[in-house]
């Protein structure tokens, strides 16, 4: 079994803790993994992504070859529609509802709204409405972790449940549980 | 056996700790930084009190680094691609001095150009040296390699150079571990070869060149590079560093193929795979070097396909989709691009005080209308982009003082560079130094914001040296000036720039107030302390 994820958002938005998470998770299991990250120039403000690979078997590339992703999260709603043509068939997007403007020429919300719910499979949150109910407004990528739990497969909810915890363990009891209630708000929203 | 998740580059740098490292040298850049940031902070280079703080340049990374090889300890220098035209002077002469402890030069191109100015293939460099060069695939090679770098280094006397590629530095795999072997005592050499006059530069070159076919031979034998020879097939493939990941997951690995991860490039290899087939295609990140040496190896009437004959882009990064596609195996996309988009450019953070420094510009150069604001290369490059669009140039590290002394002896008023102020100690001053001696009609503003902003960061080697070293270049103090860039100073900020653009010589202003990032972070420490 094999699982192609693309994660996307702007530069500051949390993507590379989700990263960490299932990468933590993934370990545990035993599963093959690889994860490109981008860093550098694009980290300020601009779009970033990391290409996730997790499989039983050996990858080879770290890239995924386009067509081929299996699930895009995304922390912002346009930031999902760029990464398209990577998408399979049957391909899902799980991504945060609430636009992120900072540049003059940003579409309309509403068309694009529209275009990911014209999408065969296309799951959208207001993770920050739901990060603001567990008095975290950090945690929202972490609501985010908890509903892609559903869509993930490869691994369980409960094993990416126990890597929250143990990524945050250092930053102690409470870090910990606020980011589980965030993590089951997005796995039960 | 331990495995850990490590990226390409936190591989490099815990296989040259376990190689037995004593120094790493090095100036931060995309995607080469992690490596060095990783040894400051792993408890074992800290026990054996690894040097790892950052140089001022590449330049001076490598030379140190040599310094320490002469001492008899195993040292690496890291830069990014652009970062070897900055030290090419030490590192191609380093191949004629030899090494006496290991040395590895580690070399991180940016195909595709995801944060530089140009994709500038390392291997040329070590090509042009006359040394061995290593290319990992992935994560494991990277790892495994160091140990086997430094004892090619040690064993040919020759520093030994290793190219990555941003996509093997920042991707994370598991790597297995091996125990760590010790450092090398102090032995500093004693032999004269090291003194590169003439008489003794043509010894040590012939030496070079004698020990081309010890490079070749390691080459040939190397465990890195593998022919699997299979028959009856049109087209054989050769596949460089991380490029062999893109065939095998485009069409597997039990293919006519020869990867090649050291360099020279195994001739006999690449002879016996086109000797079983009709035409060899070559896969390599970065330019096309192997494909033109391959067409030298096997002559004009074997057909070698590649980039230069429009089978793959002669510009950019390989990746599985252009790889797929030139062994005819692209796949159907389900979606094409989507309706909704747009580009979102990097931007300067809000609060941040070259924002300011631009505001404060443009105010006064809107008075001036031939003026020129040179740019140079750090964070404050984006000033080039809007709201601000202040800059007329960015070339290299320092360019912004040279090109405004240039523009300006050639007559053109006001000639403006903005400079970061890591980038003016790596290559500002001696430019600033030549703007003194000729009272050259400059403004020079150093954006200093206390910090290696741009690659994350780290520690800038002038911090709070600014006004002393130019003063000591000789800049006059009166037209040394030092202001705090927030918006409540703008009318100071804009009557202090249009005082030293009228002044008629070298002037320099300091706006000074610290990174918004590196602000976080400490009070981030604080808390938590
Ligand atoms: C020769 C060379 N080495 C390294 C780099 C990578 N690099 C780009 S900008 C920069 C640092 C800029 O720092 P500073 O001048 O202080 O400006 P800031 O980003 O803090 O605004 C570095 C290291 C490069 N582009 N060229």
């Amino acid at each position: 079994m094999k699982k192609d994820i693309i994660l996307c958002g702007v530069g500051g938005q949390g993507i590379l803790s989700i990263a960490t998470i299932i990468g933590q998770a993934a370990t545990e299991a035993g599963l093959y993994l690889k994860q490109a990250e981008v860093h550098g120039m694009s980290q300020r403000g601009g779009d970033v992504q990391s290409n996730l690979r997790l499989s039983t078997e050996p990858i080879y590339s770290d890239l995924i070859p386009k067509g081929k992703v299996d699930l895009i999260v995304s922390m912002e709603p346009m930031e999902a529609l760029r990464y398209l043509p990577y998408l399979a068939a049957d391909g899902v997007v799980v991504t945060n509802s609430k636009n992120f403007v900072n540049i003059p020429n940003y579409p309309d919300a509403t068309a694009i709204e529209a275009e990911l719910k014209a999408l065969p499979h296309a799951v959208l949150l207001d993770i920050e409405d739901l990060a603001q109910q567990t008095h975290n407004p950090k945690g929202a990528n972490m609501v985010l972790l908890g509903k892609v739990a559903a869509h993930l497969g490869i691994l369980s909810a409960d094993q990416l449940r126990n890597a929250v915890a143990r990524i945050f363990q250092r930053k102690g009891e409470a870090v910990v549980e606020s980011n589980l209630k965030a993590f089951d708000l997005g796995l039960n929203a | 056996m331990e495995k850990r998740l490590l990226l390409g580059d936190e591989a490099i740098a815990l296989g040259a700790i376990h190689a037995g490292l004593s120094g790493v040298y090095a100036y931060p850049g995309t995607p080469s930084t992690e490596i060095t940031e990783f040894i400051q902070s792993n408890p074992l280079a800290l026990e054996r009190n690894i040097h790892s703080r950052w140089s001022t340049n590449e330049k001076t990374a490598m030379e140190a680094a040599l310094g320490m090889s002469y001492a008899g300890k195993r040292a690496l220098v890291c830069m990014k691609h652009v970062g070897m035209n900055v030290c090419a002077d030490a590192f191609v002469n380093s191949a004629v001095t030899g090494v006496n402890g290991g040395l590895v030069v580690l070399a991180a191109d940016d195909p595709s150009m995801h944060s530089s100015q140009n994709e500038q293939d390392s291997r040329f460099y070590g090509k042009f040296a006359m040394i061995p060069i290593f290319e990992p695939s992935n994560q494991q090679e990277a790892y495994d390699m160091m140990s086997a770098a430094f004892e090619l280094s040690e064993s040919l006397k020759l520093p030994v150079l290793m190219r990555v590629v941003t996509r093997l530095a920042h991707s994370r795999a598991a790597v297995e571990i091996k125990e760590a072997a010790a450092e090398n005592g102090l032995n500093p050499d004693t032999d004269r070869h090291w003194v590169l006059l003439p008489g003794i530069a043509r010894k040590q070159y012939l030496l070079l060149v004698e020990k081309q076919k010890d490079m070749l031979k390691a080459a040939e034998a190397s465990k890195y590079n593998v022919l699997n020879k299979i028959t009856g097939k049109k087209t054989g493939i050769i596949a460089c560093g991380i490029a062999y990941n893109y065939v095998c997951e485009a069409v597997g690995p039990n293919v006519p193929i020869v990867k090649i991860s050291q360099y020279p490039l195994p001739e006999d290899k690449i002879r016996e795979l086109a000797s079983v087939c009709d035409e060899l295609i070559v896969f390599e990140d970065g330019q096309p070097v192997v494909e033109n040496d391959i067409r030298g190896l096997l002559g004009a009437n074997y057909c070698v396909k590649g980039r230069l004959t429009g089978d793959l882009p002669r510009t950019g990064e390989l990746d599985p989709d252009n790889v797929a596609k030139a062994l005819g195996v692209a796949a159907e996309l389900s979606f094409g691009t989507a309706k909704n988009l747009a580009n979102r450019p990097p931007q300067l953070c809000n609060g941040c005080g070259h924002r300011d420094v631009y505001t404060a510009l443009n105010k006064v150069a809107a008075e001036y209308p031939n003026h020129r604001i040179f740019g140079d290369i750090g964070c404050y490059t984006l000033g080039a982009l809007p709201p601000f669009q202040s800059l007329a140039s960015c070339v290299d590290m320092g360019a912004s003082i040279t090109m405004a002394k240039g523009a300006a002896d050639a007559g053109l008023f006001p000639s403006i560079a903005v400079i970061g102020d890591s980038t003016f100690t790596h290559s500002g001053m001696t430019g600033l130094l030549d703007a003194v001696n000729e009272n050259s009609n400059i403004t020079v503003v150093i954006s200093d914001n206390l910090t290696t902003g741009m690659t994350g960061g780290q520690d800038s080697a002038g911090t709070n040296k600014f006004e002393a070293i130019c003063l000591g270049l000789g800049v006059a103090p009166e037209h040394v000036r030092v202001v705090v860039p927030l918006p409540k100073n703008m009318d100071e900020i804009t009557r202090i720039i249009r005082e030293e653009i009228e002044y008629k010589g070298v002037s320099v202003i300091i706006p000074r107030r610290e990174c918004m990032q590196t602000l976080q972070r400490h009070l981030r420490e604080k808390k938590n302390k």
